[in-house]
């Protein structure tokens, strides 16, 4: 397993986010019905980072939640570890509100198509909209995202490692090329 | 991180890193229990058969609730209307039902030993809701997952168990899990209901009711099990009140802030008062909720194992 690239590095993520919180308000025309719920782990931290980038440009504090989707996963009776769960963070009702949900890496789609189902155990909300921070491609699910950072065509021999300030120390995008063996 | 074991039989020997994987999933299933839809998909497509020896309301009614709220699907199995009483030995049931394809068996029989024999006769999870006199350590974590909700720790706490220590699972579980976990572990009621050598597990023994709630920080008061004959061993019931009730005047007495657990079903006015029991700062009936989140927990850790 070795580095290929860097694709993006701390500025480069602060105007992706810059642009997709103006994107956001663009299209919802304002903040008044948004909602923010980040994925565990980076979702969360990049959600932050929207809510954050939307106050300076708005002056509103969205609501901002959090969502583990481990237990809605679909590959409990396939995969070799278990995975280990931790708490969703949502206090608010999301019934008739848009929803921006957040995560740092769209691949197969699965993992987002989990957090579908769990939103909707906690709400009929009037919209969902996906962003992305990459989309690196190899759809197994027909879902697209609604905002996206980068696209990054990858083969299923490379991995996209998102780091973040708060839990890795540096912001950046790498693109890493796994061993043939694996 | 999964647990170490396939079974939940006891608390005897399961590890600290073991029993804190089980609280902290707890908590994840805490926050389930507090949705708008109390249910998430994971163990959709397991089988979990609920056997139950020995009467129960509320550990049957929180494994089901727990094991519905799972997507599981489950199978309940009541003594009365079952085959046993045309003399089926528990063996061929078990293989019976194992027969038709189930994953999990929650197990509760009034002969200690009987999970760990199920262990050795059937392929599936066993988890061990009450077993006689033995251990019933789903109602041990939930004590402890309700105590350290409360105090935040557990390590350095001082819990005294108050009753029959003699006749019950719920102590010795409670023993068991608190020690691995460093708390201080006392155990109170009249000599005839305390177990020769309790002192070689780490306990500490206690025949004075009023020293147990100056000295400790937490009791756990067992119900008394007029069932196991109790009564054989104090003189009436109205003694043992007397001198280990956990009443409003015994507590003020003692000037303590005292939490008061209690893993029902109560006596009133025998080994608690109503006026404790109900009380505002008591978590009983939180005990109760938790222990569905503790069950889910346990359910989740054993059903998704490869």
């Amino acid at each position: 397993m070795h580095i290929k690239s860097k694709i993006a590095d701390k500025v480069t993520l602060d105007r992706i986010i810059t642009r997709i919180a103006h994107e956001i308000l663009e299209r919802n025309k304002g903040p008044e019905n948004l909602v923010l719920i980040g994925m565990r782990t980076r979702g969360e931290f990049l959600a932050k980072r929207i809510f954050n980038k939307i106050k300076q440009i708005d002056n509103v504090e969205l609501p901002f939640g959090i969502l583990d989707v481990t237990l809605y996963r679909d590959d409990f009776r396939t995969s070799l570890k278990q995975p280990e769960v931790s708490v969703s963070d949502i206090t608010f009702d999301i019934s008739k509100k848009d929803i921006i949900l957040i995560d740092d890496v769209l691949y197969t789609g699965r993992t987002v198509r989990a957090a579908l189902n769990a939103l909707m155990d906690f709400g009929r909300p009037s919209s969902i909209q996906l962003f992305i921070l990459v989309d690196r491609g190899h759809r197994e699910l027909p879902i697209r995202a609604d905002y996206v950072g980068k696209n990054i065509p990858t083969s299923h021999n490379e991995e996209i490692k998102v780091k973040m300030e708060e839990i890795d120390g540096e912001d950046a995008i790498y693109l890493i090329e796994l061993n043939d063996q694996q | 991180m999964p647990l170490s074991n396939k079974h939940l039989l006891g608390l005897q020997g399961v590890s600290k890193e073991d029993i804190n994987l089980i609280l902290d999933t707890a908590k994840t299933f805490r926050e389930v229990l507090e949705r708008p839809i109390k249910k998430v998909p994971t163990l959709q497509g397991k089988t979990i058969v609920n056997l139950f020896y020995e009467s129960s309301t509320r550990t049957r009614i929180s494994f089901e609730l727990a094991e519905k709220r799972l997507s599981a699907d489950t199978v309940n199995f009541a003594v009365s209307t079952s085959s046993v009483n045309k003399g089926e030995s528990l063996k061929d049931t078990i293989r019976n039902i194992e027969a038709m394809k189930i994953d999990m068996v929650v197990i509760r029989h009034s002969a200690a030993g009987t999970p760990l024999y199920l262990t050795k006769v059937c392929d599936a999870s066993i988890i061990n809701a009450g077993d006689g006199i033995h251990e019933h350590p789903t109602q041990a974590l939930l004590d402890m997952y309700s105590i350290r909700e409360r105090a935040g720790k557990l390590k350095g706490l001082k819990i005294c168990i108050v009753g029959d220590i003699a006749h019950s699972r719920v102590a010795l579980s409670n023993v068991f899990g608190l020690i691995t976990m460093g708390a201080k572990v006392s155990v109170c009621g009249p000599a005839t209901m305390i177990p020769r050598r309790i002192d070689e597990l780490g306990v500490n023994v206690i025949h004075d009711i009023d020293e147990a709630i100056q000295e400790n920080d937490i009791l756990n008061v067992l119900r008394i099990q007029l069932e196991r004959k109790a009564g054989a061993n104090f003189p009436s019931l109205r003694e043992y009140a007397t001198y280990f009730g956990i009443t409003q005047d015994r507590l003020e007495r003692n000037r303590k802030d005292i939490l008061i657990l209690h893993p029902g079903p109560i006596n009133r006015g025998i080994e608690i008062s109503s006026e404790v029991a109900d009380g505002s700062d008591q978590i009983i009936l939180t005990q109760v909720t938790n222990g569905v989140a503790v069950r889910m927990a346990v359910l989740y850790l054993l059903g998704t194992q490869n």
